[in-house]
């Protein structure tokens, strides 16, 4: 799926820069590099985030934004890992009331686990997550659809059906982040990951269009501490605003998502906390709207 | 015994040692004490650590930041011991993840040298049982109350694995 670029390895930080291990670059975003390598174990693939050097940038303040951005990132990543079973300062002792309950465990698994970081070079290294993007997911699955011939009721019911599980699955992943007392910032499908279940063969996982398997959250670089509804309805919104317009044929679908966000099972925003949050998205709908007619 | 080259840091090889019942363990550590030369090891106390990748983290971190001219300690092997703390007092890592003098299980470590030189040194010295490096010897050996203090967390299982290894990475920030 994705085709091997030759990678300038004197580009990369160190140690990498001198490393015999393969790379390959998955993603190249406005800010930061994605490859695909190994880590701790010449079996153990990992994803690593390099940020490079801003040359239009003072070089002081590059390193400054680089360092906080790295940091910030791992940070949420590390403290979201603990939740539930984390008893120090990072973990919960004193109860917050916006904070929503999440269960021991916490986000294990929803979210990608640190395994190093050099914030002065700019890097950060984090498990990698098989399957691909909830992006690429949903548009293979509209795609193959379309490519059935015959558009079978029968075959588009159980489509709908499964692309309903998905975005609840979104919806019950996000209202646990928030009652973790995290907002992601940047909540699109590309930022977010199906990872086959770990006892789906290979061939079905990867088979046409399937849209089962496990929902990582990923790219946290933008994320803050908030228990905010206010924040957290701006998350929500965010997201609808993304899919809206990366999947314009499922657009309908997404009520489902925030029907989860506030009851779905597993989901930390249950009840109370999560109708108010959707409340709040309807102001931030408004003004957005308003904004819009403006500009 | 096992050499174990980690990824992206071919030049520095790590000779890794698991000795299950070891029985001179204040011996081999006040070699450490008196700075003792042919004893350049990071001597752990196999009763905290969780897994394989537990150890091979800590020993990243502890190279990168030699390489980087980082160190906080003397050297590469206290650095190791150093690098499995999840905060920043160095003499208090020692005591949690060193050996002492009631450690039973010792995990040695040395970054570079020759296997067969250092298996021979170590046989030498060390009176115990050398057992394969496994996550299931690992388990064995763990004491989970230690392992739950030393990271404050309330599991000691792998389940703690991802925020144990990233509280290690994150630490000095
Ligand atoms: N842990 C991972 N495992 C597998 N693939 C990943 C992982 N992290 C990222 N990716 C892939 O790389 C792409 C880019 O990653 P990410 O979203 O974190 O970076 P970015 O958008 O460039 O970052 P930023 O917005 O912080 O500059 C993702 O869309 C995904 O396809
Ligand atoms: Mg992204």
């Amino acid at each position: 799926m994705t085709e091997t670029t030759p990678v300038l390895k004197d580009r990369l930080p160190i140690p990498f820069n001198t490393s015999p291990e393969p790379f390959t670059l998955v993603a190249q975003g406005a800010e930061s590099l994605l490859y695909k390598t190994t880590f701790l174990s010449p079996s153990q693939p990992a994803a690593l985030k390099v940020r490079p050097v801003k040359k239009w940038r003072h070089p002081t303040l590059d390193k400054r934004l680089t360092r906080a951005r790295i940091l910030a990132e791992a940070r949420v990543l590390v403290k979201l890992s603990g939740e539930g079973i984390a008893t120090g300062s990072g973990g919960r002792k004193v109860k917050d009331p916006k904070k929503g309950d999440v269960g021991a465990g916490g986000m294990r698994g929803m979210v990608p686990a640190v395994l190093g970081l050099d914030w002065e070079q700019g890097w950060l290294v984090t498990d990698w997550i098989e399957g691909g993007t909830v992006k690429e997911a949903i548009y293979r699955a509209s795609r193959s659809r379309a490519g059935t011939g015959v558009p079978g009721v029968g075959d588009d019911e159980a489509r709908v059906e499964e692309l309903t599980q998905l975005l609840r699955k979104m919806g019950e992943v996000v209202g646990k982040l928030h009652a973790c007392g995290v907002v992601h910032g940047d909540l699109t499908t590309s930022n977010m990951m199906l990872r086959p279940h770990a006892t789906q063969a290979r061939s079905t996982s990867t088979s046409e269009g399937s849209l089962d398997g496990d929902l990582v959250l990923i790219d946290f670089g933008l994320a803050t501490q908030s228990v905010s509804e206010e924040d957290r309805a701006v998350d929500l919104y965010v997201l609808e605003r993304a899919f809206g317009s990366t999947h314009p044929r499922e657009e309908d679908l997404f009520a489902c998502v925030l029907e989860a966000y506030a009851q779905g099972e597993g989901s930390g925003m249950k009840g109370k906390a999560g109708k108010t949050v959707l409340r709040k998205l309807e102001d931030v709908r408004m003004r957005g709207r308003k904004k819009s007619m403006v500009g | 015994m096992e050499t174990i080259v980690l990824p992206h840091l071919p030049g520095q090889p790590l000779q890794v040692c698991l000795f299950a019942n070891v029985q001179n363990a204040q011996f081999l550590r006040q070699q450490l004490l008196d700075g003792n030369a042919n004893f350049e090891y990071a001597f752990l106390d196999a009763a905290v650590l969780l897994s394989r990748q537990h150890v091979l983290a800590a020993c990243f971190r502890a190279i990168n930041d030699m390489l980087q001219g980082r160190l906080k300690s003397k050297n590469v092997h206290s650095e190791i011991v150093f690098s499995l703390s999840p905060n920043n007092n160095i003499s208090e890592s020692f005591r949690r993840f060193g050996v002492s003098e009631t450690t039973n299980h010792i995990l040695a470590i040395k970054v570079g040298g020759d296997q067969a030189q250092v298996e021979e040194h170590l046989r030498q010295h060390v009176e115990g049982q050398m057992v394969a490096f496994t996550d299931g010897a690992l388990a064995g050996m763990r004491d989970e109350s230690r392992i739950r203090k030393a990271y404050k967390v309330d599991i000691a299982s792998v389940q703690a694995d991802a925020f144990i290894i990233g509280s290690m990475a994150l630490k000095g920030s």
